[in-house]
């Protein structure tokens, strides 16, 4: 049974290898998971839809999609300039840049909400021109969409750039001397190729903004109905004991997250597939 | 990295590469492309340059003997050693499995490697909130084996053993994730020559596999480090906050911040992105190293390149 399950190979080491993967796998991963359905459960469906369905919880669903939905639009567009630039242009101060587009993934989620919302505050470096202006960033839902930018601002731009790397330009001289402009060449040539790795980049940005809750809980003043995302609302529930109410949320908010890692796993499967046909 | 691909790739591009740059570089219109640098600069500088230098303007603004008070502060000490223990554990246990993982999948074809794939990476797509409550749910006072860790005085949740296993949970993927490519591009054609010159299974592993992944190893180990050292949402659930016992250096911030002490939180906070900028650093280093040490018959076309 195990020889049909696996090819075989010269190679030692599988039965301890897989073992200890598998082992390791459930233990830390799975059986902790698992007991987000265990809890779930305990409600029975009326109990699971009334927790999921009332009024806190639905204005925290609609803030965390929303407010993410806003930042993943800004990154899509910005990180696609971003990763042009970087890869298609020369200029000082390029492999600065470059390096520190990682930074959000490195930086600690505590320091970039205390970051973000001192420079947003009222009398913050950002947060004080802007209020001459009107505008109140810092406690707001505004705030929220500013900390899911910097947090989703990498997913974009690393997975854009290395199809830009590898892009032939001779289709586009080809494009360009069959008489295309360049916004034509852009939009009918170059565009169509960028496209799932664009859509990728976008879904693994929204799917990290809609669970962030480090940078978010400090810059969004955490009004209940007003600025309390999702994460911040299954923490409040676990602070007051309802296990049951805070897993129900969790698990719908995992269903989401899953279609979308699940999306994605399609996409690259796509992806992997129209590079091996080319 | 087979040969044969390399020479492909020359056969299609159509022209080598600093001609190709300048090829595409001039397509676009000069003011398309300052407009796209400025864009670029103004985008980035606000959301990276402006933040890195708040944390370090705050943190240094009152001096560097409030700064260092701050810092050596027996609460600050403890925050650290705490954060220090708890990635000093989480990320041995997560390279054992980086190591064993990247060795099944990438060396040998089993039914549902897909699957797997996948179940490695659940970590990254769960927040970190609903990463810190299984472990509550698990070992809370009303979790699965609450009543039983209570009847043996054992705690935890709310104690350190939480902290660590939901840092594990939160970085579980980090280094299986570098290690499977790198092992996959790699091949198993040295290893299959060392065992069948007689080299046994272990020190096939140690002189031939793990000298060859050692960059990723290094920089999976490295950024597997950095997200345990600064994890704050998964931390905070099960941590409790008990100051000064349970207290990361991330939660440690928060306390301060909240007690609008802002010059000690951005000291603590500058601490953590130092160790952000280091890690960065890291990946510039490891990249250019790894790309150096390809051996020679594979750079034919790296070297055309400026």
């Amino acid at each position: 049974m195990a020889l049909r399950l696996k090819k075989q190979s010269v190679l030692p080491g599988f039965g301890l290898a897989m073992g200890w993967t598998l082992f390791y796998l459930c233990l830390i991963v799975l059986i902790p998971l698992s007991t987000i359905f265990m809890k779930s459960a305990s409600l029975g469906w009326g109990g699971f839809w009334r927790v999921i369905s009332s009024p806190r919880a639905l204005a925290s669903f609609r803030l965390s999609l929303g407010a993410s939905l806003i930042a993943v639009a800004i990154n899509g567009f910005f990180g696609l300039v971003v990763a042009w630039v970087l890869v298609r242009y020369r200029f000082p101060g390029r492999r600065l840049l470059d390096g520190l587009v990682d930074l959000p993934f490195a930086l600690p989620t505590a320091v970039a909400g205390i970051v973000l919302t001192t420079l947003y505050s009222q009398n913050g470096w950002i947060g004080s021109q802007l209020a001459k202006i009107g505008i109140k960033v810092s406690y707001t839902p505004l705030g929220i969409v500013v900390a899911l930018t910097f947090i989703g601002l990498p997913f974009v731009v690393r997975t854009i750039q290395p199809v830009l790397q590898v892009m032939d330009v001779g289709v586009e001289e080809a494009a360009a001397s069959l008489g295309a402009g360049p916004w034509q060449t852009f939009r009918r040539v170059i565009l169509p190729e960028l496209l799932p790795a664009w859509v990728t980049g976008i879904t693994l940005a929204f799917a990290r903004s809609l669970g962030e809750y480090g940078s978010v809980v400090f810059i969004a003043g955490n009004m209940p109905m007003r600025t309390e995302i999702t994460p911040l609302l299954i923490m409040i529930k676990l602070d007051q004991f309802d296990y049951a109410g805070a897993s129900a949320i969790a698990l719908a908010f995992l269903i989401v997250s899953f279609s979308l890692l699940l999306f994605v796993n399609l996409m690259q499967r796509r992806q992997d597939v129209a590079q091996a046909l080319r | 990295m087979p040969p044969e691909e390399v020479t492909t790739e020359i056969v299609s591009a159509p022209a080598p590469g600093p001609i190709r740059e300048a090829v595409a570089a001039r397509r676009d219109p000069p003011a398309v492309r300052w407009a796209l640098i400025a864009a670029c600069f103004g985008f980035l500088g606000l959301f990276l340059l402006l933040p890195l230098a708040t944390v370090f303007v705050n943190a240094l603004g009152r001096g560097v003997e409030v700064y260092l008070r701050a810092l050596t502060d027996p609460e600050a000490l403890s925050a650290i050693r705490l954060t220090l223990l708890t990635a000093g554990i989480a990320v041995p246990l997560n390279l054992v499995f980086g190591i064993a993982a990247a060795w099944s999948i990438a060396r040998f074809d089993f039914a549902g490697k897909r699957v797997l794939i996948t179940l490695i990476d659940v970590p990254f797509s769960v927040s970190p909130v609903i990463s810190g409550m299984v472990f509550v749910l698990l070992f809370g006072a009303q979790g699965l084996f609450g009543r039983w860790l209570i009847d043996h005085g054992i705690r935890i949740v709310f104690a350190v053993p939480g902290l660590i296993l939901a840092t594990t949970f939160v970085t579980f993927p980090y280094i299986a994730r570098e290690l499977i490519p790198t092992l996959q591009a790699l091949g198993s054609e040295e290893e299959e020559a060392a065992l069948t010159l007689g080299a046994s299974g272990w020190r096939t592993f140690f002189r031939v596999t793990l000298p060859n992944i050692k960059w990723s190893l290094l920089y999976g180990v490295i950024l597997c480090n950095a997200r345990a050292m600064g994890e704050f949402g998964a931390v905070s659930v099960v941590s409790g906050h008990i100051r000064g016992l349970t207290n990361t250096m991330p939660l440690y911030i928060e306390i301060l911040y909240n007690d609008y002490q802002f010059s000690a939180a951005f000291a603590v906070a500058s601490l953590l992105t130092i160790l952000a900028l280091v890690t960065l650093i890291a990946k510039g280093i490891v990249e250019w190293k790894s790309e150096a040490e390809v051996p020679e018959i594979y750079k034919v076309s790296a070297e055309e390149q400026p």
